[in-house]
């Protein structure tokens, strides 16, 4: 039985260093740069539900996003990063405390443009995996066709939740009400593309040209699992320090930890930031999708033994 | 088997600090108080959608009627810790619908028949058990896996029916009726194991 385990383990490891290998080449061959930004930082990014673990005076990074932007603003076009990530509290089926988040950056670009990205990032990391486009996730096989479904969020409330996000925001039913009624409803048999959030539910994203009430984000669900948010990432220093402050305000209400603003982002973008769009991906995840494997346990070499499933 | 008692007689005092458990602290195996009732988590799962708050998804066995539950909680959730205690315990004597149960120092507490269910059956004096007690009131025992009856009516096994899964009905001491092997005769002691109530094997002959 043992044994069985080990050599499970061992064969989804090698499909996890193949598909780093993947992923590397797939950015490299097309102009980017992969670079490294520090993992313990002085501030962490102001999210309203996002706790940072602290780190002796300072914090380990809950995504690398603030300095990758920087990067972009100093005048890197296309960037991308591999690297650890922590966020405190975080421990499911899907989720790790520390866990691996693939970033990418691409100046001049929207939302739309770094979802043809992802399309041809996924379809390069399954040919060079699996030789082909089909894979199987929990029994069901997932077709990588070409064509995404995508479905704005007031299509999927007023669909699946009866109530519309966009003209009447609730934060309190929007999350509960996303994973209870709505992410349930999406085909399991191929990706789909939840777009167009309501711009309070997207801090760092830029909203839509004539509908301050739309923010260009989506979220990327293959088999049912949420793979990769993107957003064409706000520029203007003014707005982004007016959210940052209602998030902190918010936070501050809710007695979480408020962070000190990250004034060296902020002083970048008053700089001048090109108009750009950036995807994270949980590579954890693309893992377990790519070996069939219902957690993240079952992808990492090591994993927090801090949930009553573990066994 | 009906695992929990609906009914108490029992009361305990016992010293007691209560906690409150936060959302971080809920995970499988963990005991909570819900409306006043004592749950047992049997699943769990963390959910948390992009940028979203985190949801704590809880599936929850009542431990005083075994009735089960789903529920979905944020993180800024509170749920009690149940008061619940274990106590070990011997079996002193049933008195009618009472039974008796004494502790190391010959404290003696009562436990309804309505809480023993069919476990009343299996009990042996002197022998160890555990009671769960919920804000003093016993809500569930758990006997040893496995205890030894004499067997005191049976028909005789019909000669030369030697086919090894053929039972017969009998009746051992207290009252149980059970389907024993056909070589089982009154007054051999048997062994039952307490979970299923079935005939495990025979421990001596008359």
């Amino acid at each position: 039985m043992m044994l069985r385990h080990l050599s499970e383990k061992k064969r989804v490891l090698a499909v996890r260093s193949k598909a780093f290998q993947s992923v590397r080449d797939f950015f490299v061959a097309r102009g980017f740069l992969e670079v490294e930004t520090p993992i313990r930082i002085p501030t962490p990014a102001l999210e309203l539900h996002i706790d940072a673990e602290p780190s002796a005076g300072m914090y380990l990074r809950t995504s690398p996003e603030l300095h990758m932007k920087r990067l972009v603003a100093a005048g890197y076009e296309k960037v991308f990063q591999i690297g650890a990530c922590f966020r405190h509290g975080e421990r499911g089926d899907l989720h790790n405390p520390e866990y691996t988040m693939l970033e990418w950056y691409r100046a001049g670009a929207n939302y739309i443009d770094v979802l043809a990205d992802t399309k041809a990032l996924m379809a390069h990391v399954m040919k060079d995996i699996s030789g082909g486009l089909t894979l199987t996730y929990k029994g069901i096989s997932i077709e990588m066709l070409p064509l995404w479904d995508r479905m704005t969020v007031d299509d999927a409330f007023i669909l699946h939740a009866g109530w519309d996000p966009v003209k009447n925001f609730n934060a309190d039913r929007f999350d509960l009400d996303l994973v209870e009624k709505v992410e349930p409803n999406f085909p399991k048999n191929r990706p789909i593309v939840l777009m167009d959030y309501p711009t309070r539910a997207a801090a760092l994203s830029r909203c839509k040209k004539d509908h301050p009430e739309i923010a260009e984000r989506w979220e990327l669900y293959i088999g049912g699992i949420e793979i990769a948010n993107a957003f064409s990432e706000l520029t203007d220093p003014v707005e982004q320090r007016n959210r940052f402050m209602e998030c902190a305000g918010e936070r501050r209400e809710m007695g979480r930890e408020v962070y000190a603003l990250d004034e060296p982002f902020l002083s970048a973008l008053e700089a001048g930031m090109p108009e750009c769009a950036g995807v994270a991906l949980g590579l954890d995840r693309l893992v377990m999708l790519l070996t069939d494997s219902p957690r993240i346990d079952d992808v990492r070499a090591f994993c927090a033994r801090e949930s009553g499933n573990d066994t | 088997m009906a695992m929990f008692a609906r009914s108490v007689t029992a009361r305990l005092s016992a010293p007691w600090r209560r906690n409150m458990y936060c959302a971080s602290d809920l995970r499988k195996g963990l005991r909570v108080e819900i409306d006043g009732a004592p749950y047992l988590i049997t699943e769990f799962n963390f959910k948390k959608p992009g940028k979203g708050q985190g949801l704590y998804e809880c599936k929850f066995k009542n431990l005083v009627n075994g009735t089960t539950m789903q529920r979905t909680y944020r993180d800024n959730a509170e749920l009690g810790e149940p008061k619940l205690e274990e106590k070990k315990l011997r079996y002193s004597y049933a008195d009618g619908d009472r039974y008796v149960f004494h502790d190391e120092s010959y404290n003696e507490v009562d436990v309804s028949a309505e809480t023993l269910g069919d476990r009343k059956y299996f009990l042996v004096e002197d022998i160890e058990v555990n009671i769960l007690y919920h804000n003093g009131i016993a809500i569930d025992i758990q006997l040893p896996n496995f205890v030894e009856k004499a067997v005191v009516h049976t028909e005789p096994g019909v000669r030369g029916d030697t086919a090894t899964n053929v039972l017969k009905p009998a009746t051992v001491t207290g009252g149980y009726e059970i389907r024993v092997p056909l070589f089982v005769n009154e007054g051999d002691v048997i062994r039952i194991d307490t979970r299923n109530g079935e005939y495990l094997d025979r421990v001596s002959k008359k």
